[in-house]
């Protein structure tokens, strides 16, 4: 090869494909209640496990979640990590606290944002509550629900965490 | 060696747009009623689980994750994943059955090929460092292989549209065909060119739909007591992504593949060949010397519904169960992958001895 001649050592090529999206039969409904402020969950008729957001199936039996359950916005931290590097493309400056919350009335975990809260104080068991935003801005997203801010209430002991009924602690 | 038998297969129908369904909605119906062919509880009952799809259908990374949770994996399942038609995944499964590790499997391919532009999404797949920069889609590759073997004079148009012909006429008796018909190939030639040389007709629809499929010992097949089919060779072989390094009229690795699958060693009363463009059926029926004791595509092949990532297994499933309903003693399944028929599978399936 000539000396003169630049070596090539890589090009730039950017992919762009565009998609449809749907959320899928089970997420949809669950969708058009969150649109409405309330969050559900869906029943596994064999084991059943409450799924929050449901996804269309149970994923241990492999069955089809049909029975919508109406859940409390009050939640258990099942697990949580505290963010301390920017991720490209997020709005959100670290640190903050990403966590699994399972809902009163739910069985399994979803993810969202903790905040109000002293970071280095979050704990596992700890009672959190979502903060909404305004009705006028409710959408088909979870996004309806800023954070979970925490509570005022007793600790979840780590064996119960998960089994709450949608009432709470009342519960 | 240990003999391999097919024991159940199911499939859902081939539709141009299931609608807001989403991947594992589109699985479970499927796969209970796989179980329910094969008197199984569910994906507990055998020894090993194995899929095929591609998250370039969907868009998202790790999509196939999803796939799993129609499975009802707890306890812990031993189970796997090819980013490939579900016709590897069966590869797979063979491998792991013969290699000791499991005596029975269930194989399953899904594909929502809706939501994208697939001919598109499909340039982006598979090659990523010298086709996919130039964003060449499926059709035009295939349109210029078409165009090659129109001006070499190895086929014609009518050729081409009496492939698509017998397709449409065939799937009308395909319960779960997209494109059926009784289309004459003067019809088929009255189309206008979508991308010359080729007809909308001979392209294969976007289809959404998954199939899925159980594979066991022929002993355990025996033990279940339920009607089988023997699969008694398998092989796969790839050629160059570098079109220009191939021989676009011929196949030379489905040749291959068939042969050390051992397609010659009887009579092949059946093939169903993955071919999404009719010029490519010729193709593979020349290259496999094919000739007029072979049934091609009675289901009506890919023309008549393309299952992205499940058709291959499909192709399996079709000859499957032509074998237990007594219309074949013996016959050959293909599957392809990648630009202009790039790698090819060929599956040899015979009639069991009864129990």
């Amino acid at each position: 090869m000539s000396d003169e001649q630049d070596v090539i050592t890589g090009i730039k090529a950017p992919v762009y494909l565009k998609y449809n999206f749907t959320a899928g039969a089970a997420p949809a409904r669950f969708l058009a209640q969150i649109k409405k402020g309330v969050l559900t969950g869906q029943r596994c008729p064999k084991c059943s496990a409450v799924y929050a957001p449901p996804r269309g199936s149970c994923a241990s039996c492999g069955v089809a979640t049909e029975e919508e359950v109406v859940l409390s916005d009050k939640a258990t931290v099942q697990s949580f990590t505290i963010v301390s590097i920017p991720i490209p493309g997020n709005p959100i400056d670290p640190p903050f606290v990403v966590a699994n919350l399972i809902p009163d009335g739910a069985n399994i975990s979803l993810i969202h944002l903790l905040s109000e809260c002293v970071n280095e104080e979050v704990h596992i068991g700890q009672r959190v509550q979502a903060v909404w935003k305004p009705e006028s801005e409710w959408d088909y997203s979870m996004d309806n629900i800023r954070y979970f801010k925490p509570i005022d209430e007793p600790n979840v002991p780590f064996e119960k965490i998960g089994t709450l009924t949608a009432s709470g602690w009342e519960g | 060696m240990r003999d391999i038998a097919i024991v159940a297969y199911q499939q859902t129908d081939s539709v141009s747009d299931v609608g807001a369904v989403n991947e594992v909605e589109l699985i479970m119906p499927v796969l209970a009623r796989t179980f329910e062919q094969a008197g199984l509880k569910s994906a507990q009952d055998v020894d090993f689980v194995c899929s095929g799809s591609c998250d370039y259908l969907q868009g998202a990374a790790f999509a196939f994750v999803a796939g799993v949770d129609a499975l009802g994996a707890v306890p812990p399942i031993k189970e796997s994943h090819v980013e490939m038609d579900a016709a590897w995944a069966l590869y797979e499964s063979i491998l792991k059955i013969r290699m000791g590790h499991a005596d029975s499997a269930l194989i399953y391919g899904f594909g929502k090929s809706s939501p994208g532009e697939l001919p598109i999404v499909l340039s982006q797949q598979l090659d990523p460092y010298y086709l996919a920069p130039l964003w060449i889609d499926s059709i035009s590759l295939a349109a210029l292989q078409a165009r090659m073997m129109l001006d070499k004079g190895l086929i014609s148009e009518r050729d081409m549209a009496e492939v698509v012909s017998r397709s449409r006429r065939n799937a009308m008796n395909n319960p779960h065909a997209q494109l059926k018909g009784d289309v004459s190939p003067e019809d088929v030639l009255a189309q206008e060119t979508y991308l010359s040389p080729l007809r909308k007709g001979d392209c294969s629809p976007v289809s959404d739909g998954a199939c899925a499929m159980v594979i066991a010992t022929v002993e355990q097949a025996r033990a279940w007591g339920l009607p089988y089919a023997v699969i008694t060779g398998i092989d796969h072989c790839i050629e160059t992504h570098n079109l220009g390094m191939r021989d676009l009229t011929d196949s030379v690795s489905t040749r291959v593949a068939a042969n050390r699958a051992g397609m010659n060693e009887g009579k092949v009363d059946v093939a169903e060949l993955y071919a999404p463009f009719s010029h490519q059926e010729i193709i593979l029926t020349r290259a496999l010397g094919l000739d007029s004791g072979t049934e091609v595509n009675p289901s009506g092949g890919v023309l008549a519904g393309n299952l992205m990532m499940a058709s291959g297994l499909s192709r399996v499933g079709e000859v499957f169960n032509r074998i237990v309903n007594g219309e074949a003693q013996r016959g050959i399944a293909h599957a392809t992958s990648g630009p202009c028929l790039q790698h090819n599978l060929v599956t040899v399936l015979e009639k069991g001895e009864k129990a």
